[in-house]
């Protein structure tokens, strides 16, 4: 499997290459924890007031807390790094480098950059995660356990999916330089559970952009709430994002028409 | 010099917007970014329809988080990035050529941006303050006075925000990154402004610490004025309070800017 060894040399190449800046790397730490402390504090003060918030009580509410905190990991540490760097790559035109490398450029393009703090985010999700359950006395079964993990990856390939969309779009419009940020932005409405939200936020969270699915399905599986068929749209969707965003990369890596020089 | 600055600042203030002009689709995505208050209204909303917290039902938290949208997007300032770039490319020694102080360059950058932001985050915060919650328009303040109050308060907290972020700009001078530590500001920002949340929710102590940062009065004093209909005294005692801090940081800023020049060493350029 060459792609599995290809992902395996650039995580490593990522890896020292984050590591060479020490100063940043504790200040991205206490961001880390900082950024745990906005997530935190407004449930402390909601469920002060409240037992429950539509059907969810603060440890269930905790364990969406702790994928969010997961996926947000994976999204800051590995995925908005890479799309920052290959935005710029377009823009310069230093893409065509990457283009010559003889592996697949979306994988490059969009795993090639690693921000190590980030791991502290998904310590920190295992940690609420176990606290939440433990809060919760609830033991998952062994299938349980399966199915959310099942559906973490679910959450996994539609994140991805969406970044390399991000990035498909940067082909077209290679001048706005942020666009990495904006997916960012948008995710932190998946800190609370899908069901909380009403109207046409609902609406945004399912069809547009699928947060509730990534965030909210896991920790309901884990709490065995989650049915067949929900499990079943589940896979479906991250199939399906992970054929358009593919689609989507080759239309767009077929107009590219280099830049700059 | 104050003739030649006179003739300077207009044509800078027009660069300024030109440039917001030529990246319009750029300057969009940042503003897109700067969106959590209307995550925060949802969730809130969501919240109040079971029955008012803290004194906030739904039509307040709606006014709130909206006007703390547009106080986001009015007074904010990235000179930051700006001069953490210019430092790291060498392009700060263009600035420093030119015969006026490089930090009004950067300040007619950041000002020049306002009436762009307002166009777009004013209409936005107004159709859904009456789309989402017809009595939600009540909360708003009405009155000259305290119309006129808030605008200094935003003005105020505008010079604040630039004057931080310039410091932490400049003192890049000194440190391999200004970002790491912008990013800790932007942490406590996040807390302690009442940009996340109404700080009258948090707990008194919270409420007490806060109070001695300069933070409420980024976000939090020019909101309240804004939709909670505070008294005379409160809000005159916020702005002497915020044209002390305002003081304070355009001091550290010019004390910081003049010894990191010294610094520069113009890579690259």
């Amino acid at each position: 499997m060459s792609a599995l060894r290809t992902t395996r040399m650039l995580l490593r190449a990522s890896v020292m290459t984050s590591m060479q800046y020490r100063a940043d790397f504790f200040f991205d730490l206490f961001y880390a924890f900082a950024e745990l402390a906005w997530t935190i504090v407004p449930m402390l003060v909601v469920f002060g007031a409240r037992p429950s918030i539509s059907g969810w009580s603060l440890d269930e509410a905790l364990l969406v807390t702790a994928w969010f905190t997961f996926l947000k990991g994976v999204l800051e540490g590995l995925v908005t790094p890479s799309l920052v760097s290959t935005i710029e790559q377009l823009r310069r035109g230093t893409f065509d480098f990457v283009l010559l490398k003889p592996v697949d450029a979306q994988l490059y393009g969009t795993i090639g950059k690693l921000q190590l703090p980030s791991v502290t985010d998904l310590v920190a999700a295992v940690m609420i995660a176990v606290i939440a359950l433990h809060r919760l006395h609830h033991h998952p079964t062994a299938s349980q356990l399966v199915v959310a993990a099942l559906l973490t990856l679910c959450s996994l390939c539609i994140l991805y999916a969406l970044n390399v969309l991000a990035l498909c779009v940067a082909f077209f419009v290679a001048r706005i330089d942020n666009l990495a940020y904006l997916l960012a932005a948008v995710f932190d409405a998946a800190r609370w559970p899908a069901s909380v939200f009403r109207g046409g936020m609902r609406v945004f969270l399912t069809f547009v952009v699928p947060l509730g699915v990534m965030t909210t399905y896991p920790p309901l599986a884990l709490l065995g709430r989650l049915s067949a068929k929900s499990v079943g749209v589940a896979v479906g969707v991250a199939m399906a994002a992970l054929l358009i965003s593919r689609l989507a990369w080759l239309r767009s890596i077929a107009a590219y028409r280099s830049a700059g020089g | 010099m104050p003739g030649r600055l006179d003739r300077a600042l207009p044509a800078m203030l027009r660069v300024g917007w030109k440039d917001a002009l030529a990246y319009r689709g750029e300057f969009l995505v940042w503003m897109l970014t700067m969106t959590l208050p209307l995550v925060m209204l949802a969730l809130f909303r969501a919240v109040a329809a079971e029955g008012s917290l803290g004194g906030f039902d739904a039509s307040a938290f709606t006014a709130y988080f909206l006007a703390g949208l547009c106080v986001r997007q009015l007074a904010s300032s990235w000179s930051i990035w700006e001069i953490n770039r210019e430092i790291r490319e060498g392009a700060l020694s263009m600035r420093l050529l030119r015969p006026i102080h490089p930090l009004w360059s950067y300040l007619c950058d950041s000002l020049a941006a306002i009436p762009m932001r307002a166009a777009i985050s004013l209409p936005v915060a107004l159709v859904l303050l009456y789309s989402i919650d017809g009595t939600a328009g009540e909360k708003l303040a009405r009155d000259p006075v305290t119309l006129a109050l808030f605008g200094v308060s935003l003005a105020q907290a505008f010079g604040i925000i630039f004057s931080i972020s310039s410091t932490i700009g400049a003192l890049g001078l000194y440190l391999e990154s200004a970002l790491g530590l912008w990013n800790i500001y932007v942490a406590f920002f996040m807390l302690l402004s009442g940009y996340l949340l109404p700080l009258a929710l948090f707990p008194a102590w919270l409420q007490r610490v806060a109070a001695l940062t300069p933070f409420p009065y980024l976000q939090s004093l020019p909101i309240e004025i804004l939709v909670r209909r505070l008294p005379l005294t409160t809000m005159l005692r916020g702005l002497a309070i915020q044209s002390g801090w305002l003081v304070l940081s355009v001091s550290v800023l010019l004390l910081v800017w003049q010894r990191a020049q010294k610094r520069f060493a113009a890579y690259g350029g």
